[in-house]
């Protein structure tokens, strides 16, 4: 006799008051990953979604097929934007308890997606972010105090106070517009890349996704028209374990990883050890020479922690346990890079000191070099009456006359 | 009778209907073990468990779907939509679907579910957390739609929209979960607790759909309204000296028709308020139904108060909101007219 069907409930490791327990996540010895040719079939790489690449082992030491070889300068830059990524993220959530912003979302822990990533790519190839990929934002050099401005909406607020904070963009940078509403720019990140393969350039889309969002339909969308089409893109899931309070067994990676869902749909899926900067950054060189080789779109598993809440909206002692963050196995992107600079002898604690006491200093200044274009209460403010463009390339009449209420109605 | 805010009155209508129907099964996003991000489930998982208290994956076409198969095979699903403004992958699911399974299987199946969802702005949610998008469900054959302006309306009416055999989105205005809103940001918040309908009858009770509530009782002009503005709109006329009749729809589909006109008969001045976006808003249909059936009683055009044809920006929070302000001037001018 077969048993009755019962509703399966995936696990969550570690509630409030449990002991941390990350037993499930599937790890392999650094080093131990083959890296295939970037041209070969889909078909014959479906280990790399089921093993984990990583290039720093536990003593620091970068080893394996994946080690990307970077100069020791390119280390440095990408340890700096790392870490001023954090300080930048500190400084903003002190600043939204202070009721300087409305919001913010931090990266802690998730430095090495966006820096590691946003380095390996080409300025011209177009980035199609989430809204915790700051670090990419800080690689292409969009300056603190344009990012703050963003955040304050005030008058050098590129979203001209439209968006809700972290929702940046930039057009001369080639960083597509965030949405707020989650997953829809994975798709969109294909859209491009078959325009730029129509086209015939050979730029690639770079696109971000949360593990809890890829539940949603334009996951599946981008998957299959990538594939479909060999379009020149890299689809990122950032498996940060936590959408909010959801773990991640609730979006599908109980059974299977993230990874996996490429060599479903034909293409390459990889899992990387998201806070290992070297294997982040030689994942995202394979794929980007892929796509730009006409061998086609790879997605990418980026197994990392969301070392702080989702958003200042909410307070994770509430669904999970106090101190998992730090039983998290892959430990800590920034550490682990400052680590293996230091056994090279790239790098001291004494100049690791130095540069976060210049980088401090940098977002303190930048903090108040981008006040005095105002804040939500104090300084200069953008005129409501701007609210009414951009709705349209040009003005309908019921919006002229809008504004003009609007002109009356604030006296 | 207790005192309850919003969210509790919620809270107390699913407590009590997970109780009373072992059919009733809630679903959504952060809602289980969390207690949903405005907290209206909270401790209802531990209550009932995980079978009926079901926290889901980020997709809500998933969750729209799946509760159609479930309400098809006898369960009576409250999905929980995070907020209004993540709907719409849900939205060929709810329009294509959930609306006509009744009507395209001549009754043989149908769907009771129930789908709640936070609208409205004020929170300093930006374009994307805090839309009033209403209209675009009432334009649907086949869907009911309430909206609530206080914790006991919220509560009778949640309970008889899940106990209904028809769909029906429920949008509830977040502005209002703590406290009643006049409409001034920088007024200090007032709770619940000071207001007669934050005292809610703990036990079973429904509030009917199609029945509007006349909030304010008045001579002079018919203000038809549905959520915060209904606190708006008593302010406004309250501060202008006023006698305002207010009449407050709390189910726009089913919608009451007949207090509406009664009420504009009886004044012959008609103000239409809602936070949505003006154009093609709730409002233009009342405005249709008012000019329909008491065009030979209105002494002047009837007054539309409404957001911005716009997204609603983050900085221009305020300036977007149909405030007082706006309210005031649609009864000046209705006023005025002689």
């Amino acid at each position: 006799m077969t048993k009755k069907s019962r509703l399966h409930l995936p696990r969550v490791p570690a509630r409030p008051g449990e002991t941390p327990d990350f037993s499930y996540v599937q790890l392999s010895p650094a080093g131990s990953v083959p890296r295939p040719q970037v041209n070969a079939r889909a078909r014959d790489m479906g280990a790399l979604s089921v093993e984990l690449v990583r290039v720093l082992d536990d003593s620091g030491d970068a080893v394996g097929p994946w080690n990307p070889h970077l100069e020791a300068s390119d280390l440095q830059v990408g340890l700096r934007h790392m870490l001023l990524t954090r300080l930048y993220d500190d400084r903003m959530q002190r600043m939204q308890r202070a009721g300087k912003i409305s919001f913010y979302i931090r990266s802690l822990g998730e430095e090495a997606v966006g820096v590691a990533q946003a380095m390996a790519l080409r300025p011209s190839d177009m980035l199609f972010p989430a809204y915790r990929q700051q670090g990419a934002q800080i690689v292409r050099g969009i300056s603190l105090v344009d990012l703050m401005s963003q955040l304050l909406s005030n008058t050098k607020d590129m979203c001209k106070g439209r968006q809700l904070p972290v929702m940046y963009h930039s057009r001369a940078n080639n960083i597509f517009s965030i949405s707020g509403n989650l997953a829809t720019q994975f798709p969109q990140a294909v859209g491009w890349a078959m325009a730029a393969a129509i086209k015939g350039e050979d730029n690639l889309a770079a696109t971000w996704i949360g593990e809890g969002s890829s539940a949603e339909a334009d996951f599946h969308y981008a998957l299959l028209f990538a594939s479909v089409y060999q379009a020149p893109v890299i689809l990122n899931v950032v498996n940060n374990q936590w959408a909010i309070s959801t773990f991640q067994g609730y979006a599908g990676g109980e059974q299977r990883a993230f990874a996996a869902r490429g060599p479903g749909y034909g293409m390459p899926g990889i899992r990387v050890d998201g806070n290992d900067f070297l294997a982040v950054y030689a994942v995202t060189q394979w794929a980007a020479e892929r796509a730009r080789t006409g061998a086609g779109p790879t997605l990418i598993e980026l197994v990392t922690y969301r070392g702080a809440a989702h958003s200042t909206s909410d307070d994770p002692a509430r669904y999970r346990a106090k101190d998992d963050a730090e039983h998290w196995p892959l430990g800590d992107p920034i550490q682990r890079l400052k680590a293996h600079l230091i056994k090279i002898g790239e790098w001291s604690e004494e100049r690791h000191q130095a540069m976060s006491a210049e980088l401090e200093a940098l977002v303190a200044s930048s903090w108040k070099e981008a006040i005095k274009f105002g804040t939500m209460t104090e300084g200069p403010r953008l005129n409501p009456s701007t609210m009414f463009e951009d709705v349209f390339k040009d003005m309908p009449q019921n919006l002229q006359r809008q504004q003009a209420l609007l002109r009356k109605e604030l006296g | 009778m207790a005192n309850m805010n919003m969210i509790q009155a919620l809270n107390s209508a699913m407590d009590i209907m997970l109780g009373r129907d072992p059919a009733v099964v809630l679903m959504g996003e952060d809602i289980g073990y969390f207690g949903g991000v405005f907290r209206a489930t909270e401790g209802l998982q531990r209550k009932y468990g995980e079978h009926r208290v079901i926290d889901s994956p980020i997709a809500e076409g998933g969750i729209v779907a799946t509760a159609i198969g479930m309400s098809v095979n006898g369960l009576r699903p409250v999905a929980e939509i995070q907020f209004a403004d993540y709907i719409y992958p849900g939205f060929d699911q709810i329009v294509s679907e959930l609306a006509r399974i009744r009507y395209r299987s001549a009754g043989d199946f149908f769907a009771p579910v129930t789908i709640r969802t936070p609208c409205g702005g004020g929170i300093r949610g930006g374009q994307t957390h805090s839309q009033s998008p209403e209209a675009l469900f009432t334009h649907i054959s086949g869907i009911k739609v309430v909206m609530p302006s206080n914790p006991y309306d919220a509560k009778g009416l949640l309970i008889t929209s899940i106990e209904d055999d028809d769909p029906v989105v429920f949008f509830e205005p977040k502005r209002l979960y703590n406290g009643p809103f006049d409409g001034d940001p920088n007024k200090p918040a007032v709770p619940w607790s000071t207001h007669p309908k934050g005292q809610v009858d703990e036990g079973y009770y429904k509030v009917p759909l199609g029945k509007a509530d006349i909030v304010r009782a008045g001579a002079d002009v018919s203000i038809i309204t549905y959520g915060t503005m209904v606190h708006v709109a008593l302010a406004a006329a309250a501060a202008m000296n006023v006698d305002a009749e207010i009449i407050d729809l709390r189910s726009l589909v089913p919608l009451d028709v007949e207090t509406m006109v009664a009420s504009v008969r009886k004044t012959g001045r008609c103000i239409v308020a809602h936070e949505a976006t003006r154009f093609s808003g709730f409002g233009g249909e009342l405005l249709s139904i008012i000019q329909e059936e008491c065009f030979w009683s209105l002494e002047a055009p009837i007054q539309r108060v409404a957001g911005w044809d716009t997204p609603y920006p983050h900085a221009f929070e305020w300036e977007y909101f149909p405030g007082q302000a706006r309210v005031k001037a649609a009864l000046q001018a209705v006023m005025e007219t002689a």
